[in-house]
Formats: C-alpha cells, sequence, structure tokens
C-alpha cells in the first residue's frame, strides 16, 4: 500500500470557501440518452400512424379514413380558410379564458396560502368548485349571461379557476418567510418584494398550473362552442358529426391538437426553462 | 446613537402561559461602535436584534437612532438568506437603494470584488460554497453603507479559517463605511476579537448584566497571547456570568447546533 492510498491528495482537502465543484463528464451521457429518446419517439409516430392506416384499410372507409384522406381534407379546409377562421376563433377564446382563469385562480390561491382565515372561509367554495360538472356551468353561465363570447369564456374561466387555486395555494403555503424576513429587514418596497422575493418561489407552481390548465382549458372550450356558438372548432365539429363527417371530425381535431401542443412545447417550456434555469 | 429599551417581550406559548423572553434590557450604541452581544443560548439573542431590526414590532419599549426607529439598517442572518434565483451580483443590488442605477452598480461591484467574488458575479447562490455565501451576504449588507448593521450570529458553521478571514472582511468594511454594529455571537473569543465593547446577556428573560470594554489595538490575533489572557481574566472575575457560554470550554465553534 502507498502513501497516496491512506491520504487524500491535498486538492481533495475542502473548507467551506471551496466553491462546489460543477457536474463533470455527465453531458456527453445526457446527449446520448437525449438521441436514444427522440429516436423513440420518433418510432412511436410512425407506428401510430401504421395502426392507423392498417385499422382504416380493414375497416369501412365512411367510419375510419385513411391518414392520407385526413391530411387532404386539412389542406382542403385550409385552402378554403374556413379551418383558420374557425381555428382562430376558438384559439382566442382559449387564450382569453386561459389567462382570466390564471389571473384570478393565482390571486385566489395566493391570498388562500398566506391568510389562514381567508382559506378557511372559501375552502368550502373551492370543493363546490373543483366537483361541479364543466356542463353545468357552462349551461347556467349560458342561462344567466346569455348566448355571448363572455359567458362562454365565463364558462370554460370558472372550470379552470378551482384548479389553479389548489396548485398556487400549495405554492404559497410553502414560501420560505426567512427570505420575506431579508425583505422586510432591508425596508423593500412591497412591489420588489412581491417580484422578486415572492413571486420566483411560486413560479413552480404557477407553470404546473398553466401546463395543466391549458389542456383542460382546450378542451372545455370545444364542448362550450358546440353548446351555445355558431363559430369555432367546436361548433364545426357539431356540424360535421350532424352530417357523419369522420374525415372532417379527424382534420379539425388533428390541427387543434397540433397547435395547442405546440404553444406548449414552444411557449410554455422555454418559459418554464428560462424562470427555473438557476436550479440547473 | 443606537438608544434600546426593552421593557418586556413575550411570546406567546401555546398551551401555556407566555414565555418571557426580554425584560427590562438596556443598552447603548455609539455612532461607529462595534458592540458585541454574548449571551447562552435561548437567552433571546435573536430575538433582541428581530425587534432592532423591526422585524418584530410586538414589544414594551422603545429603539431609537437619531431620534427615530433606525430604518437605515444592514441584517446579516445566521444563514446567508440570498435569493437563490438571482445572480450574486442581482442579490446585492436587491437591496441596494440611494441612488441611480450606474452608481448603485458600481458600488456593488467593487464590494464584491472586495470580497474576492469578482469571478462569480454571475453565478446563482446555489452554485457556491458556504463561505462564499456568507460574502454575499455580507457585501450584501454593506451596499448600502448603512448607519446601522445587525449581525446575528453570521458566521456560526464556518470552518475556523473561513471564519477568520470572514471577519477580517467585515472589520475592513467597518472601519470603511463606518457603521455602528451590533453583533450577536455565542463564541466569547469571536465577541473579544471584534468588539470595542461587549455586552453579555443573562439566562431568559435577557438583560444586560455585564458590559465590557475591549481595550486591545486591532488587529487582533484569535489565538493571540493578549486575547487569551483577557479570556481568561473574564472568565476568572465572572465564573458565573459565562457558565452558560460554551465558550468556556475552549474554541469548538465548529458543527455545533444553532440554538
Amino acid at each position: 500500500m502507498t502513501a497516496e492510498r491512506l491520504f487524500p491528495p491535498a486538492s481533495v482537502v475542502r473548507t467551506s470557501d471551496t466553491p462546489r465543484s460543477p457536474p463533470v463528464a455527465t453531458e456527453p451521457v445526457l446527449v446520448t440518452v437525449q438521441r436514444g429518446e427522440r429516436r423513440l419517439r420518433l418510432a412511436s409516430l410512425v407506428t401510430f400512424v401504421l395502426l392507423w392506416q392498417l385499422a382504416a384499410s380493414l375497416a369501412d372507409s365512411r367510419t375510419l379514413p385513411d391518414p392520407l384522406a385526413v391530411l387532404a381534407r386539412i389542406g382542403a379546409e385550409t385552402a378554403s380558410l374556413a379551418l383558420p377562421a374557425h381555428l382562430a376563433v376558438t384559439l382566442g377564446r382559449v387564450a382569453a379564458a386561459f389567462a382570466v382563469a390564471m389571473l384570478a385562480g393565482a390571486l385566489v390561491g395566493m391570498a388562500m396560502g398566506r391568510w389562514r382565515r381567508v382559506d378557511a372561509f372559501l375552502d368550502a367554495w373551492l370543493v363546490l368548485g373543483l366537483n361541479i360538472p364543466a356542463l353545468v356551468t357552462i349551461i347556467l353561465c349560458y342561462v344567466w349571461f346569455g348566448l355571448n363570447d363572455w359567458a362562454a369564456i365565463l364558462a370554460v374561466a370558472i372550470n379552470k379557476i378551482p384548479t389553479v387555486v389548489v396548485t398556487v395555494r400549495e405554492g404559497a403555503r410553502a414560501v420560505d418567510p426567512r427570505l420575506l424576513e431579508v425583505a422586510r429587514a432591508y425596508r423593500l418596497p412591497w412591489r420588489t418584494t412581491f417580484l422578486r422575493v415572492y413571486l420566483p418561489q411560486l413560479v413552480p407552481y404557477l407553470m404546473a398550473a398553466a401546463r395543466a390548465g391549458l389542456s383542460l382549458v382546450w378542451k372545455i372550450v370545444l364542448v362550450v362552442e358546440l353548446l351555445g356558438r355558431s363559430e369555432g372548432v367546436g361548433f364545426q365539429l357539431n356540424v360535421l358529426f350532424q352530417f357523419f363527417d369522420i374525415t372532417g371530425i379527424l382534420a379539425y381535431t388533428l390541427v387543434f391538437a397540433v397547435v395547442v401542443l405546440a404553444a406548449e412545447g414552444w411557449v410554455l417550456r422555454p418559459l418554464e426553462r428560462r424562470l427555473t434555469g438557476w436550479r440547473g | 446613537m443606537l438608544d434600546i429599551r426593552v421593557d418586556a417581550k413575550r411570546y406567546p406559548e401555546r398551551g401555556g402561559r407566555p414565555h418571557l423572553a426580554l425584560s427590562a434590557l438596556q443598552m447603548t450604541v455609539q455612532r461607529g461602535e462595534f458592540v458585541c452581544v454574548v449571551g447562552p443560548s435561548g437567552c433571546g439573542k435573536s430575538t433582541l436584534l428581530n425587534i432592532v431590526g423591526g422585524l418584530d414590532r410586538a414589544f414594551e419599549g422603545r429603539v431609537t437612532m437619531g431620534g427615530g426607529f433606525p430604518e437605515d439598517v444592514g441584517f446579516m442572518f445566521q444563514e446567508p438568506r440570498l435569493m437563490p434565483w438571482s445572480s450574486v451580483l442581482d442579490n446585492v443590488l436587491l437591496v441596494a437603494r440611494g441612488g441611480e442605477r450606474a452608481r448603485l452598480k458600481a458600488r456593488a461591484l467593487e464590494l464584491l470584488r472586495a470580497m474576492a467574488l469578482g469571478e462569480v458575479l454571475d453565478a446563482y447562490p446555489g452554485r457556491l460554497s458556504g463561505g462564499m455565501m456568507r460574502r454575499v451576504a455580507l457585501a450584501r449588507a454593506f451596499v448600502n453603507e448603512p448607519a446601522l448593521l445587525l449581525m446575528d450570529e453570521p458566521f456560526v458553521s464556518l470552518d475556523s479559517p473561513t471564519a477568520d478571514r470572514l471577519r477580517a472582511m467585515l472589520l475592513a468594511q467597518w472601519q470603511r463605511c463606518g457603521a455602528s454594529v451590533l453583533f450577536v455571537t455565542h463564541d466569547l473569543r469571536e465577541a473579544l476579537t471584534l468588539a470595542d465593547r461587549v455586552c453579555f446577556l443573562s439566562p431568559a428573560p435577557g438583560r444586560v448584566v455585564l458590559e465590557f470594554a475591549v481595550d486591545l489595538p486591532r488587529p487582533r490575533a484569535r489565538a493571540g497571547a493578549q486575547l487569551e489572557r483577557l479570556h481568561a481574566a473574564l472568565l476568572a472575575d465572572h465564573p458565573e456570568l459565562l457558565a452558560g457560554l460554551p465558550a468556556a470550554q475552549g474554541d469548538v465553534t465548529e458543527g455545533r447546533p444553532v440554538a
């Protein structure tokens, strides 16, 4: 046995003033894993399309058209501008309802997480809101506020708000009081305290609420449009259903799903990565 | 001059009678003076700092500095308490005030470089060592050149070379900006190394039971002969006073749980 094995080399001795060394050599491994995963995802997509094609060739082409027929239909609907128009209207409603739900849900959630009395007062309402079927809210909004866009957006937002509240309340309860003490000790103005000490602690919760929210909102918007609007993807799906036009239904569904997935992948996820970059 | 008078500070205790943390506590800190507060665990040292720092307003008494409650304050806590989502520079700039942005930034940069943090200005605190995080917290405390600096055992759980380095940086900045300092510690040697005057608190309910002026020239070596003589003399003269202090058992500042 040599002396080197008995004593650690000098560079290993650490005081609390030695900076933590960043992780080394994990990056190439990570890249390989990511590349492998990407290939797997592509294979999954190809398999899905092939299974669809197989099922379509076995089934009646009226009940299940093949992928190429749907693709051709998307082209035709786009050329006639019907699809872009309906899509734009629906996306507008999704955005409005999403914004209203996030804002209201975040404010109520922060208040409930911060003050126990507010929490005690609103908790029963929250349970009620979480359990009311979406359909009931939609019908009531149309009955009370008329068959208009405001009622439609409000109905969607009301369905979404309770889940945002629950998530944000969780975050507000987990806020570190010691960091808020720093803000008080240094007499920071409330705006600075809110934006740079309080809100950053809620970011992971807000992002979770936003991602879950987007997927819920765009599903409910279609129901709202089906029940009481005369334009939008939901309305159009209903018309196509009346004519038993499965190709059309699949064409609209596919485009809409792709747009929402793109919004999540190209807007929400990069935003989250930017806001939580300090963890990495 | 900082004038502290706490007639009583009670904590409501769940299920029992209220706990009296401080009682009839009176002390002053002259302008530019470095005062250490030493006392056994649980004697209300942190409570005292929270009161003077304006974090705890529910007490009977009065704290004044230049006619009003001290507002121009820097605060260093037991833990660094940096914002993990802000870079080193942004953590210091977060609390900086009193001037346009460019001037504040120049001041923050100068401080951080003086604390040998010039290489990690854009790093997030999670990447730093414990000692580096304390240095950022120290820079943050000085960036406004406050009239009063409150420090709550800021160097506990550091190894002694690192703590010594931080103490030297603290003294250098204090001598440069001339703040009054109220420094809480349970380590008598640390107090004797740093302070112009040491105030000893009694066990709870805490009040000042002895004030001791440290008449040694700076810089003082923590293990120097003069300081050792002073330390031994204090222990001999006031054994009952310091019985509760861990410093009486020798230099064991590392790894002790923080009360």
